[in-house]
């Protein structure tokens, strides 16, 4: 059934495409994470153009195609070499993998900080009077009362946001960075054999399926506390 | 500034009317798709709550298997392996016959089977939260299944299910820009052709950002007037 020779052809270059594409993912995840801290901190401001800025923002890459701010980022920098000559950032944007990981990174940064947000939102306001009648800083309550108690509730969200970030990378191959999706373009097109893409379909499943165990795991290991003993 | 409308403008220098163009294309495709995984989505809803073991089994498998997969790989698979698989049905008939897969309808049938993943969770959730007691009594006036499925349950089931769906829609209106990729005629490829020509990428791919994020926006109006609609008797809309 295995076409053991297109298998030992494309493999290993298929896991070198693994390696590339958990790459891209984790690089965006966490870049995204430090960039969505502040987007969060905005979006809960009071002030309006503070939070205006950032609604902005989130609404732009939640309501536009991963695809299309990938081409603006991609053939778009090119259009400005002399300007980021000048600055010496073109090293950068010349790379397709940076700006894949550059783009990437902006969006889950949006979704991150959807996700912050509610999940701030979601502790009761006695957590923060409390904090504040005992004489705790603003700083501290953040860090010590009101994010502990976020990230469990984001948790599952956060979750999802990765297993979309894995499924959204295959948008990479269009811009010939070579993940699993681009390896598998690539067989497909010098061996015109299918299964290649039934290779490429376990191989997606495998990591997400394995991504939502090790969510489980974590999620029922953080929240033991919330729940009665010997339940 | 001026020379940037000019390749906005309708017309045979301007790119107005093939955006316009590519941008129907994409709502089109984006519509054709709904009502295909909506149907595919109930049955799956359906084979999920069914009593029968190897039914559950199907519907969770099918769920797993395109929640799991990168939208564009079921793309490309359905895409080529459609036309792999018709290729041998038609040579059975006509062995010289060249097959090609229409990419607005292999985008259809991916993005819908995507559409349809996500939808029978929605689904199922609605069914599991209007409850048993709507179907015994339904079964206790004596109306058939169907019957209560059709005048009792579906009209629940709308109301239930609409908020889910709504983000579906917001997010299939962004998947169809995978399309492009299999030679769809839609906003994006449109706008890589205008690219190709002017030379222009940052202006024509911001463009058509906006048209997308237009599209998002107007969708997300419409949607939560819809919501008001169907919650109407329940009190706050929220």
């Amino acid at each position: 059934m295995i076409d053991l020779e297109l298998l030992s052809r494309y493999g290993p270059r298929m896991l070198d495409g693994l390696v590339v594409t958990l790459t891209i993912v984790g690089l965006a995840i966490v870049i995204g994470a430090v960039l969505s801290a502040p987007l969060t901190a905005m979006r809960l401001s009071a002030n309006p153009v503070v939070n205006g800025i950032a609604y902005g923002y989130t609404t732009f890459f939640r309501g536009t195609p991963l695809l299309a701010q990938t081409f603006l980022v991609y053939y778009g920098a090119g259009q400005f070499r002399g300007a980021f000559e000048s600055v010496g950032l073109w090293w950068f944007f010349r790379d397709a993998f940076n700006c894949i990981v550059f783009t990437f990174a902006l969006n889950t940064a949006a979704y991150q900080a959807e996700i912050l947000r509610g999940a701030v939102r979601s502790v009761a306001r006695g957590q923060w009077e409390a904090a504040s009648a005992l004489g705790v800083s603003r700083a501290v309550t953040t860090w010590k009362v009101i994010l502990p108690q976020a990230f469990i509730v984001a948790l599952r969200p956060y979750g999802n946001e990765i297993i979309l970030m894995i499924k959204g990378s295959a948008i990479a191959s269009v811009v010939t960075i070579f993940d699993v999706m681009g390896v598998t373009r690539l067989a497909y097109a010098r061996s015109f054999n299918f299964e290649v893409y039934i290779w490429a379909a376990v191989l997606y499943l495998a990591i997400v399926e394995t991504l939502r165990r090790v969510w489980d795991v974590l999620e029922r290991r953080l929240t033991r506390h919330l729940r009665p003993a010997n339940a | 500034m001026d020379s940037f409308l000019s390749l906005l403008s309708f017309g045979p220098d301007g790119w107005g009317d093939q955006l316009a163009a590519g941008t129907w294309m994409t709502i089109r495709l984006a519509v054709a798709t709904v009502p295909f995984g909506l149907v595919l989505g109930f049955f799956i809803a359906l084979a999920k709550v069914s009593e029968r073991r190897w039914l559950n089994f199907l519907g969770e498998t099918y769920t797993t298997v395109f929640r799991g997969l990168p939208e564009l790989l079921t793309l490309f698979i359905i895409y080529y392996g459609g036309q792999v698989l018709l290729q041998r049905v038609v040579s059975l008939v006509a062995p010289n016959a060249q097959v090609e897969v229409n990419s607005f309808v292999a985008g259809m049938f991916a993005l819908g089977m995507v559409f349809a993943a996500y939808a029978s969770e929605a689904f199922v959730g609605a069914i599991r939260a209007i409850g048993k007691g709507q179907f015994e009594a339904g079964d206790a006036l004596g109306m058939r299944r169907a019957t209560t499925w059709f005048v009792v349950v579906l009209p629940q089931l709308i109301r239930l299910a609409l908020p889910a769906i709504g983000n579906l829609w917001l997010v299939l209106l962004k998947d169809t820009s995978l399309v492009s990729v299999i030679a769809l005629n839609d906003l994006l490829r449109m706008t890589n052709i205008a690219v190709g020509a002017t030379k222009q990428p940052f202006f024509f791919y911001l463009v058509a950002l906006l048209i997308y994020l237009a599209l998002s926006i107007i969708s997300s109006i419409g949607l939560s007037k819809l919501e008001t609609r169907f919650g109407r008797g329940y009190g706050a809309a929220r």
